[in-house]
């Protein structure tokens, strides 16, 4: 389903005039002393009040409070099912892991799924549910063409409902994170070090962009499509894909090529690439890989690794840096989709006739 | 020199191979009301998302206030208010919230913008209710408030797409009052678009029937008539009667018809029972009234038919089937 639309948004790119997009771009960089211009004095207020009305829009909205209260209770009943049975999920550990606020947010005794486990299942809803109607609803009100009357760019409503958005993931996110923090202080008795507290930083930053990732996603779907219902089933349908059905379809392809117990050394690293190729493509697959080397410091890998490369390690924990650099390229492609979908958005929406309705 | 408020050169757009609006070329001076008349799917939005840039304009420029609305669009929309038909509002906001929003998103500073926001609203008559939610709003008040918005960036143009549609006739009459009144108070530009004649007629001082992405015709409405029914310019209906006129002085009808055709000037006449219909070059009235009682009939009424839009309209019409 993904592909077809990724199919007509590249024809619609072939179609728009590039000749004209070069006179525009002239245009633009040769009107320097040209007084009527728009450039340079970019309207901040009107953006500021923008961002403000989704922000509140958001916050006063039944949907964000449902969602936002169904986060938190799943977040604090794992971290209760953590702490019950005198912590002994978070303190038993053989290989001499003593991250106790870490294990907090990783492990449980098995009633409940641990936080990040919530948090990467529950976080692309919340995205969706945020981003499904931004466009299509003002279009359905018809407020889209009264605001569109207004001298403010037309990007900007794009841009102020991103923005919005990810305020209030950040929000929400930061909040979890250090109620969870706090909890933790208060049933354990001792602080955080200064590492744990950044890999639980660095974690709330990572998934703020992969639930931003979604974001986009059904900003894109809501631009595109006129139903807000349209853009939402088809942004939990993508989701679905996700999560279900693609590590079924992997499994399939990854089976045709298993090799037999007896193959050469080279076709099984071959094969173990390929397993892991396929599964990279996943946004939720990269999320995992991120929370994994983050939250668990003694993750050297997420690929395969060969006996050579073991050789001669060390079996301790890597430090913050080093976790980093080893999630960099998940990063990485989790920015690149998210800005795929924004550019998207931009490429349907800045070409759009504005109507009033419908 | 008058000052040019729109002008629009050759302006064209295209919808896949079916033409929107065709080579309109259009002037509208600064403080006049200017109305765009046209059925339904003539280009008349169409025409007004070019004018604020809202569309991309396939040919042709469109100059708002001398600024090309196509390369300056936001320039375009600090001047120009823009009322959509059938504009929607945020529900859950008072009036008075939705106006401000648009206070501050035309970047007017904050207490200037609540004293005219409040201003505004007494003046369109929305100021007992303005802190009710809008969804609450009937629909003459939220054309009121589109009216509002419109106001309160102080435009020197204001363009209204069928600004009347779903109001009750009072509604109606009231809208336009006070469009009239604030533009001739204000000096402001308005360009009204709709496909209710009378409305035009009412309020507008020059106006462009525009079918099919084509202006057929464009002036005051009383040139537009002479335009278009130069050769029988006057039309008098009247009914005779015939009730107590047995004696033998009387005329029969058809008798009467053939006298009516030979006074001067008149070029066709239609008798139906006592019902007639005089076609004219000019005013005959005098002699027909006269020429009817000498003939021993009473006459009931006699009217001088006066020519409309709705007239204008059909007549322009009828020539666009037929061709």
């Amino acid at each position: 389903m993904k592909n077809k639309v990724l199919r007509t948004e590249i024809l619609k790119l072939k179609e728009l005039k590039l000749r004209d997009w070069a006179r525009q771009l002239h245009s633009f960089v040769f009107t320097g002393e040209d007084a009527k211009t728009d450039k340079g004095t970019f309207p901040w207020a009107p953006f500021k009040a923008m961002v403000q009305k989704e922000i509140s829009d958001h916050f006063r909205n039944w949907r964000f409070i449902i969602l936002f209260v169904i986060i938190s209770l799943a977040c604090m009943g794992t971290l209760f099912a953590t702490l019950s049975d005198g912590m002994k999920a978070i303190a038993v550990d053989s290989s001499g892991n003593n991250f106790f606020f870490l294990n907090l947010f990783t492990k449980s005794n098995g009633t409940l799924p641990p936080f990040f486990g919530f948090v990467g299942f529950l976080g692309p809803l919340f995205g969706i549910s945020l981003g499904f109607d931004a466009i299509s609803s003002e279009q359905h009100r018809g407020t889209l063409s009264r605001v569109m009357a207004q001298p403010v760019p037309r990007d900007s409503i794009l841009n102020a409902k991103f923005l919005a958005g990810i305020i209030v993931i950040s929000v929400m996110f930061f909040t979890l994170s250090f109620l969870v923090l706090g909890a933790g202080l208060i049933a354990i008795g001792i602080p955080p070090t200064a590492e744990e507290f950044m890999r639980i930083m660095v974690y709330t930053v990572l998934s703020i962009v992969y639930v931003s990732f979604w974001l986009n996603l059904a900003i894109l779907f809501s631009v595109r499509f006129k139903q807000s219902a349209t853009s939402a089933l088809l942004g939990i349908a993508v989701w679905l894909f996700f999560t279900i059905f693609y590590p079924l379809i992997a499994n399939i392809i990854i089976k045709a090529y298993e090799p037999s117990k007896f193959a050469s050394p080279r076709a099984i690293y071959f094969y173990e690439k390929l397993k892991f190729y396929l599964v990279q493509l996943m946004p939720n697959e990269l999320f995992d890989g991120i929370t994994s080397a983050i939250l668990v410091p003694s993750v050297r890998s997420l690929g395969p690794l060969s006996m050579e490369q073991l050789q001669g390690a060390i079996p301790s924990s890597l430090p913050l840096g080093q976790s980093i650099l080893l999630v960099w390229p998940q990063f990485t492609g989790l920015l690149a989709l998210t800005l795929l979908c924004f550019l998207l958005s931009y490429v349907v929406f800045m070409r759009r006739e504005i109507r009033s309705r419908g | 020199m008058e000052e040019k408020s729109i002008e629009i050169k050759g302006l064209t757009k295209k919808y896949g191979g079916r033409i929107a609006v065709d080579n309109l070329n259009l002037t509208i001076d600064k403080g006049e009301i200017f109305g765009l008349l046209g059925p339904n799917g003539a280009g008349k939005s169409t025409t007004i998302l070019m004018i604020l840039g809202l569309t991309e304009v396939d040919s042709g420029s469109v100059k708002v206030c001398r600024i090309d609305s196509s390369r300056y669009p936001l320039e375009v929309k600090k001047k120009v208010g823009y009322l959509p038909e059938d504009v929607g509002f945020y529900n859950d906001y008072s009036g008075l919230q939705n106006l401000m929003y648009i206070a501050r998103l035309n970047d007017i500073p904050e207490e200037g913008a609540k004293k005219a926001a409040l201003d505004i609203l007494a003046e369109v008559g929305l100021d007992d209710v303005m802190h009710n939610k809008v969804a609450s709003y009937s629909r003459g008040m939220r054309q009121r408030l589109g009216l509002a918005d419109v106001l309160i960036k102080n435009p020197e143009v204001i363009i209204l797409d069928e600004p009347t549609l779903g109001l009750d006739p009072e509604g109606v009459k009231k809208f336009l009052q006070l469009i009239v009144r604030l533009s001739r108070k204000k000096g402001i530009t308005v360009l009204f678009s709709s496909h209710h004649l009378h409305q035009i007629q009412q309020v507008c001082d020059r106006v462009g029937i525009f079918v099919k992405g084509k202006m057929l015709a464009e002036g005051k409405i009383s040139s537009l008539a002479q335009q278009l029914f130069s050769k029988n310019a006057f039309t008098l209906e009247g009914v005779v009667s015939t009730v107590g006129q047995e004696d033998n002085s009387t005329l029969s009808l058809k008798e009467l018809v053939q006298k009516m055709n030979s006074i001067p000037e008149v070029v066709h006449v239609e008798m139906k029972d006592s019902r007639f219909v005089v076609e004219s070059h000019k005013d005959v009235s005098a002699e027909l009234s006269r020429m009817v009682v000498q003939s021993g009939y009473g006459l009931n009424f006699l009217s001088k038919k006066e020519y409309g839009l709705d007239d204008i309209y059909h007549q322009y019409f009828q020539e666009d089937n037929n061709t």
